[in-house]
């Protein structure tokens, strides 16, 4: 579904080539420390860095050349998801029209999608009266609205409890399985790939250096670089 | 739209006025006589004291700035808000109010000399020639110095002064480990700035400069039009100008590092170093010093305009069609400098957002910055001997008033809308790209709302600064066409104080009305609603 071939870019004296395969369907956690390009993977895969060379197929079609908006694409970011000066409704209204027109159709499928969300009748609020989890649930029900089959999530949880964390994982799942939606999720935890991923990709120096089911990838113990990363989480990891 | 094409629009417009004035004005002058003019020792004393008298004016403005700031940042007290307000509204007095105010303490029969007299001293005359200029600029440009210090020093993460705290860092050790890296990072920046202006300062210099002595290349090239009409000799000081400026400026701004990120828990620590009787006294003189300074010349301004004259003055028919003409000048020119800088800066964000490329960024928007280099007076006479054939000159001195002054606002422009624009960016960019928020759309529902305050607080200084202004008008004033600052200088000029009193009074409430509705009128208006029911 996702297909990242020979993808190049410099940042600043820093090579970074990668590669990588996703199934539709399919959830992949990238893991890796910082630095090691995660995000800007993520980046380079929605379009909002140029590579050098390389491409990026989604769906079979060659995207390289297109504009972030133009891509099969919805983003999540850690923070600044929001504009904060528009409403609930408006914020995920603008993931159905950038000009904010919205008939009785829209309206409607915004209140749907902040109901699935379980934000129903938070449409009328600002950002800031929010909490950190609920303002993330705002941003889901936006790229659900925009109905894109591919969802990037750059550590779009980090910020939250690990309770709070755990069951905003859930959530993402169980929406990946109802709307058939591929997923990618870069987080520098263990612990968020195993709860939602089923496949792993580890990313160190600007290269994919393992890949694979995620509890291989975890109980491999190699390269040296992953247990550098790992630390000393036990090698039989247990469900988390 | 490619990202290049909104700077390159601006810059376009702008190279252009300035390259047809000059070389319409090298044309018109028959060739330049370069080599005679640059030979003549004339003109080299006034590079001399060009030079001398900036970088003086530049020194003593950072040197009283710096520990002011370092006082402000330590202490609180009532009224330090507003303090704080009217220096980072210093830029935008009216020079010509300043200088008026400036007379008013300091002149032969001012305040101090007639504090002196009644303790029976003799009176001193300190003001007129290099001393005078120093006063004034120092006026002009230390309380925005010492705010932009310590606005470096706001920035400095509270958990600093939680470590030093513990370590025990001294007073001194504070100021090199802390405090002079902060400062360091806004300081060759504020100090190009300052060169620049004191460089090319005109009004300070032609009232306060006090004779033939104490001429600036400014002051000299306004000479060279106004009475001799040596096209010539004004077109080589100002290509003098262009270079010696130009270029030390750009060296100073080379020396400009990075502002570093920093990284904080947003928690506020008390700085360690606020007990002690000694650092009480230090900064209270210094605070006190400073208050004494900036706040009396202000003080002098309101006071004087009350007088037996007041109803005369009013009255004149005169006054208020100056008024009128102001007025049009200031909003036109504003809204111009705006279009010409947000421009500017569309381009400069692309840059630095998406192209990534910070340095090639900056230099864009310090090109902005250059224009105030070159000579008004030249750039409005260019453009009026490029155009004489077209109309005349009555018709042409209110658009070429309004050009210049947008010109030479442009700088302030995109000054203060330049970091709100980036930060709105910064937060919003890839979230817009992502949702394909682009054009009006995003100009309607992202941009406006956010950047209300700072467009407003942008176009409210360009409208304060060229309603304040004295330059071209004095080349094209006329009894039809004159603006508050020609009639204040005027009066001056004549010695008609009581009169100038009153006008200085108006033209600052002027400023005053105009700067605050502006900015709270257009800064704080409410945005109808965004969601259209298609």
């Amino acid at each position: 579904m996702l297909e990242v071939a020979g993808l190049t870019f410099h940042y600043e004296d820093m090579t970074m080539v990668f590669d990588l395969k996703v199934a539709r369907g399919e959830c992949l956690a990238l893991l890796g420390p910082s630095g090691a390009g995660k995000s800007t993977l993520l980046s380079l895969i929605a379009g909002f860095e140029t590579p050098s060379s390389g491409r990026v197929e989604i769906e079979g079609r060659d995207v390289t050349n297109l504009s972030p908006a133009e891509r099969p694409v919805t983003s999540l970011f850690q923070e600044h998801n929001l504009f904060a000066h528009l409403t609930v409704t408006e914020n995920v209204g603008l993931g159905l029209d950038p000009g904010l027109h919205l008939g009785p159709a829209e309206r409607a499928a915004v209140e749907e999608a902040l109901q699935r969300v379980e934000l129903t009748g938070m449409g009328g609020r600002l950002p800031a009266q929010l909490s950190g989890g609920q303002r993330q649930r705002v941003a889901l029900a936006r790229s659900l609205v925009r109905q894109k089959p591919l969802l990037l999530l750059d550590e779009p949880f980090s910020a939250l409890d690990p309770g709070l964390r755990g069951g905003m994982l859930d959530l993402v799942d169980q929406l990946r399985r109802e709307r058939g939606l591929t997923v990618v999720i870069v987080s520098h935890n263990p612990q968020d790939a195993q709860h939602i991923a089923a496949r792993t990709a580890f990313l160190y120096e600007g290269r994919v250096v393992a890949q694979g089911e995620t509890q291989a990838v975890l109980s491999a113990g190699e390269p040296a670089a992953l247990r550098a990363f790992l630390g000393n989480a036990p090698r039989q990891v247990s469900e988390g | 739209m490619p990202w290049w094409l909104p700077a390159s629009l601006s810059l376009s417009v702008v190279g252009l006025l300035v390259g047809g004035a000059l070389l319409a004005l090298g044309l018109t002058a028959g060739g330049l006589a370069l080599a005679d003019n640059l030979g003549q020792p004339y003109l080299w004393r006034v590079v001399w004291f060009t030079l001398w008298q900036a970088a003086l004016s530049t020194l003593l403005s950072v040197a009283f700035a710096i520990p002011l700031a370092r006082a402000l940042s330590r202490r609180r007290f009532p009224g330090r808000g507003l303090l704080l307000r009217i220096f980072s509204l210093s830029l935008v007095v009216p020079v010509i109010v300043a200088i008026f105010g400036i007379v008013a303490v300091h002149g032969r029969r001012g305040w101090v000399n007639e504090a002196l007299e009644a303790f029976g001293f003799s009176g001193v005359h300190y003001l007129y020639g290099l001393g005078g200029i120093l006063i004034g600029h120092c006026f002009l440009n230390m309380p925005f110095v010492a705010r932009i210090l310590l606005q470096a020093l706001d920035t400095v993460p509270p958990e600093s002064w939680r470590v030093a705290s513990q370590y025990g860092l001294r007073s001194r050790d504070l100021f090199r480990l802390i405090e002079w890296p902060a400062m360091r990072t806004v300081l060759p920046g504020v100090a190009g700035l300052v060169f620049m202006l004191c460089f090319t300062s005109f009004a300070v210099v032609l009232t306060l400069g006090g004779g033939p002595k104490a001429t600036t290349l400014e002051v000299a090239v306004y000479q060279a039009l106004r009475f001799d009409f040596d096209l010539g000799r004004a077109v080589t000081l100002a290509l003098v100008q262009l270079v010696c400026c130009g270029g030390i400026v750009l060296a100073v701004l080379h020396l400009s590092l990075p502002g570093n990120l920093s990284l904080t828990e947003g928690r506020a620590y008390p700085r360690p170093d606020r007990a002690g009787w000694p650092g009480r006294l230090a900064d209270s003189a210094m605070i006190g010093g400073a208050m004494i300074f900036v706040l009396l010349p202000l003080a002098a301004v309101v006071l004087a305009g009350f007088n037996a004259k007041a109803a005369s003055v009013l009255t004149d028919p005169a006054l208020w069609r100056a008024l009128g003409q102001s007025l049009t000048i200031a909003m036109a020119s504003a809204v111009l400098a705006l279009l010409l800088g947000a421009a500017l800066l569309i381009s400069s964000r692309s840059l630095r957002h998406r192209l990534l490329r910070p340095a090639a960024a900056n230099r864009l928007e310090l090109s902005a910055s250059l224009i105030l280099v070159v000579p008004p007076f030249v750039l409005a006479t260019g453009l009026f001997v490029m155009l004489r054939h077209v109309t005349d000159v009555f018709a042409l001195a209110m658009p070429l008033v309004i050009l210049v002054n947008a010109l030479m606002a442009l700088p302030f422009v995109v000054r203060f809308l330049g970091g709100p624009m980036m930060a709105e960016a910064q937060k919003h960019d890839r979230l817009c790209q992502s949702l394909g928020l682009a054009g009006w759309n995003r100009l309607r529902l992202i941009e406006w709302p956010s950047l209300r305050r700072p467009i407003a607080l942008a176009l409210a200084v360009a409208a304060t600064l060229s309603l304040g202004d004295l330059g071209v008008i004095a080349l094209f004033g006329s009894q039809d066409f004159a603006t508050l600052p020609l009639l204040l200088y005027q009066a001056m000029g004549g010695f008609r104080m009581a009169e100038a009193a009153v006008i200085a009074a108006v033209l600052s409430l002027l400023c005053l009305l105009l700067f605050l509705s502006i900015e709270y009128g257009l800064g704080r208006m409410r945005f109808r609603r965004r969601v259209r029911h298609a």
